[in-house]
């Protein structure tokens, strides 16, 4: 419990800038830098990957050597290398150890804690030099990022006040309220040019001028932490590590704005992000950093969580207001605009968490060390949720202009086994894909538009030689399809209608004139839909028609999936030459499709195929005798007499 | 504690606040698993919402089930991240092991299969959650030993 710097124990409140301060100094004080920790973290993905048992495995292990005391177990934020976690970090050495296991627990317990060994086998090996890393910054994937954002992740408990306070946390709030009018925090935003983070790029300042400014009390400000773009996560990452870096930026905004009474909108599929962003409201409470007369300064400023039940369209802004009133987050026309007329028809300012999370650091550097990083019109640094089939999963932070190529090659390492690339989606159903011929375009708001594409909100999926465009077209509109509210015709009828010429498409039942009409139907939904849903929903498919027409053709013409994805285009075919009869196929198929027994080369039944899978995931890489066909007729079984193998040792 | 009790102790939270109804449901969903038809009647007998508010809300938002589900809700992602990385056929392989199909459950009650658009573990697709245990990087091989370990 964090003691008070005037009063008893009970009274928390900091009542001035000055009280923050002195708080600051004693928690510094106290902390004894030398003092060893393990810190691991314990966000969604590494708690997917079991980092609970790792963490029990290091409580008892330091239990037997009697250090429970000496050193400190810390429980941090996600700093973004999903793909190698449970991860571990040794302090005050600061070493990294990735995929750590339970059983790998009292090794670095013995080893790196009591003789300061290192564990090699643990730490980050690059793939290509096998050269090992001891910290973040001799890895390839943390070298090239610029992580003013999440860096603080590894190092705050997401529930500490305490340890946020100590890293400078609500220093940006104590200047704003004891320094600077409202006016000259809104000044300080249009010099740093913040543009939105959750899709549009919109400048902050202008929507936190024009809630300012319109007409009615009380106003609103809003953090939407819907995060609906599947295959992005940044959001989660930031809300579940360091939530009070958003609410620190959230009371600046009130500030600025005049709101006195907030929301933070997450998804209910993120428990643990309300869990901390209830935890960091709830001591930022108790210590007069929300409430009444904020340090003293006469300002009040509530905010209360509301969970999102599972919609997409309500991460869009007027649809979020609504569900915040309780009903159905559907979307309204926009002609007035949610800054005048938003949560109960009154002005609100809605930001996406990231936007919030830059501006105590615009706050604090000033709007000059701000506008130093990015590209001309997009500011500032931009998290990415890398994804799909490259090397390197997980969240990058890199400031705007980065290539493309750069993230994926440098950062993201390049395409899982050894696959050719072949275009990265970005957006999420908004947005488009984008293929190899434009992998040096710069990530900027700009950029990347010019190319039918959004930045969004920040994912990327990286898709190989193995993606059917068709199919992801068909993916996306299906989604959106799915999640469209059917307020309006053409988003509710239009992608009604491309699903269904793309799920005949994809099918084999494709006719000439499809592709003509999918274009016709795209760019009229796009002209003519309520929300920004239908506006973009076209993206997808008109970028995949843009980019990979050959590929639809394909599907159309010739009734082949070229990256042989299609379940109904496509047969699964033992080779027999290459058959070595060891039945694991036929073992693991499940609908006993598999013909063959040992030493008797194996066939399909294309009858009673389901085309799951199963034996061209088993069949081993040195025979790789299961084999995809498409486009062409499945050869005729070879006759019973030949199948017999004679095993001459040796395969 | 009947279920009535459990309602009601749930509504008393929101009795003063307006624009609950949402927050409302997800907890009574939380408490018993899905919205049974008393928690409707309830709610509109105490807060004075029309019934035909409270199902349209109840109907439109994916994480609310007018169903009754099973004991363990299985929920396969059908985000982007983790379609491209075989998540597709994960889903075929739950609903194939258990005999139903997505939004269904089985008859015996134990299992009831969802999907769901994104559960922010993208960089381990495809990802699975299971009671809200979340298991990452499944294969169809790994899918089913995990099903099987529910009992
Ligand atoms: C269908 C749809 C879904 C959206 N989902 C989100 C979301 O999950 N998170 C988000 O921040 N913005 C989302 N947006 C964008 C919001 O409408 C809004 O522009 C944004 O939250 C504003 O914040 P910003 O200016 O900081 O970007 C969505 C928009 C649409 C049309
Ligand atoms: S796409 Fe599956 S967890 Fe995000």
């Amino acid at each position: 419990m964090l003691a008070t710097p005037n009063q008893g124990v009970k009274n928390l409140r900091l009542e001035s800038s000055a009280d923050l301060e002195k708080l600051r100094k004693d928690i510094l004080a106290k902390k004894n830098p030398k003092k060893p920790a393990i810190a691991m973290c314990i966000s969604t993905g590494c708690e997917a990957l079991g980092v609970k048992d790792v963490i029990k495995a290091f409580k008892e292990e330091l239990k037997k050597h009697g250090l429970e005391n000496e050193v400190e177990i810390k429980e941090t934020g996600c700093i973004g290398f999903c793909e190698k976690g449970p991860r571990v970090v040794v302090y005050p050495e600061e070493i990294y150890y990735f995929r750590v296991k339970a059983t790998d627990v009292p090794e670095i317990v013995s080893k790196t804690l009591l003789k300061k060994e290192i564990v090699e086998r643990l730490l980050y090996t690059d793939p290509v030099s096998g050269e090992t890393a001891r910290n973040l910054a001799e890895i390839p994937f943390y070298k090239y990022q610029n992580r003013i954002l999440m860096d603080n992740n590894s190092r705050v408990d997401p529930k500490s006040l305490e340890d946020y306070i100590a890293l400078n946390g609500y220093s940006a709030l104590a200047k704003v309220l004891s320094s600077m009018a409202p006016e000259q925090v809104l000044d300080e935003i249009r010099k740093a040019n913040l543009r939105g983070r959750g899709g549009g790029g919109f400048p902050t300042f202008r929507k936190w001028e024009s809630t300012r400014k319109a007409p009615g009390e009380p106003k609103y400000v809003i953090v939407n932490c819907d995060e609906g773009d599947p295959g992005a996560f940044m959001n989660r990452a930031l809300m579940e590590g360091n939530p009070h870096s958003i609410l620190e930026g959230l009371i600046i905004g009130a500030y600025a704005i005049g709101s006195h009474e907030g929301f933070v909108y997450v998804r209910q599929e993120y428990p643990l992000a309300v869990e901390n962003m209830q935890a960091a409201i709830d001591s930022a409470t108790a210590h007069g950093l929300l409430g009444n007369n904020i340090l003293g300064s006469g300002f009040d400023f509530k905010v209360k969580i509301h969970r999102g039940a599972g919609a997409f369209v309500s991460g869009e802004s007027s649809a979020l207001m609504t569900a915040i009133e309780g009903k159905v987050g559907e979307p309204r026309p926009k002609y007035v605009h949610t800054s005048e007329k938003g949560v109960w028809d009154k002005p609100s300012a809605l930001n996406n968490v990231e936007t919030w999370a830059n501006v105590p650091l615009i706050i604090n550097n000033g709007a000059d060390w701000f506008t130093s990083i990015g590209t001309a019109g997009s500011k500032g640094t931009k998290i990415f949720a890398l994804a799909g089939k490259v090397n390197n999963t997980g969240l990058v932070e890199v400031p705007m202009g980065m290539t493309l190529r750069d993230i994926i090659f440098k950062i993201g390492g390049g395409i899982r086994n050894g696959k050719k690339f072949k275009a990265v989606q970005t957006g999420g159903p908004s947005g488009g894909v984008i293929p190899e011929q434009y992998l040096d375009s710069p990530v900027d708001f700009d950029e990347l538009a010019k190319l039918g594409s959004i930045m969004g909100s920040g994912g990327m999926i990286v898709m190989d030689e193995d993606t059917c465009m068709v199919d992801v077209a068909r993916y996306f509109v299906n989604f959106l399809c799915d999640e469209s509210c059917g307020k309006c015709v053409p988003c509710r009828e239009g992608l009604k209608q491309a699903r269904k010429i793309l799920d005949g498409i994809v099918t084999g039942n494709g006719k000439e004139g499809d592709i003509e009409k999918l274009q016709e139907i795209g760019e009229t939904t796009a002209a003519a839909a309520l929300c920004a849903l239908g506006q973009t929903s076209a993206n997808p498919m008109l970028t995949t028609l843009r980019y990979f027409r050959d590929e639809y053709e394909a599907h159309i013409k010739e009734k082949r999936c070229p990256a042989m994805v299609c379940k109904s285009l496509i047969s699964y075919y033992i080779d027999p030459t290459k058959c070595r009869a060891c039945t694991l196929c036929s073992r693991n198929c499940p609908v006993g499709a598999v013909n063959g027994e040992l030493n008797k080369i194996h066939l399909i039944d294309q009858s009673k195929c389901i085309k799951c899978g199963s034996c061209f995931d088993v069949c081993p890489p040195k025979f790789r005798a299961v084999t995809k066909i498409s486009g062409e007729p499945v050869p005729p079984p070879i006759p019973e007499e030949q199948r017999w193998i004679k095993k001459t040792g040796g395969n | 504690m009947s279920s009535i009790d459990r309602i009601d102790k749930i509504i008393d939270k929101y009795e003063c606040e307006t624009g609950v109804l949402i927050q409302l449901l997800l907890d009574i969903q939380k408490e018993l698993n899905w919205i049974p038809p008393e928690a409707i009647m309830r709610i509109n007998k105490r807060l004075k919402i029309p019934v035909s508010e409270i199902y349209r809300v109840a109907s439109f938002y994916t994480a609310l089930s007018l169903k009754p589900r099973g004991r363990h809700v299985v929920r396969v992602c059908a985000g982007t991240a983790c379609y491209v990385r075989g998540g597709p056929r994960i889903l075929d392989s739950v609903e194939r092991t258990l005999g139903v199909r997505a939004g269904e459950t089985t008859t015996d009650g134990k299992f009831t299969i969802e999907t769901v658009n994104c559960l922010g573990c993208c960089a381990l697709g495809p990802v699975v959650e299971i009671d809200g245990q979340y298991f990452g990087k499944q294969t169809t091989t790994t899918v089913g030993k995990l099903l099987a370990s529910y009992t």
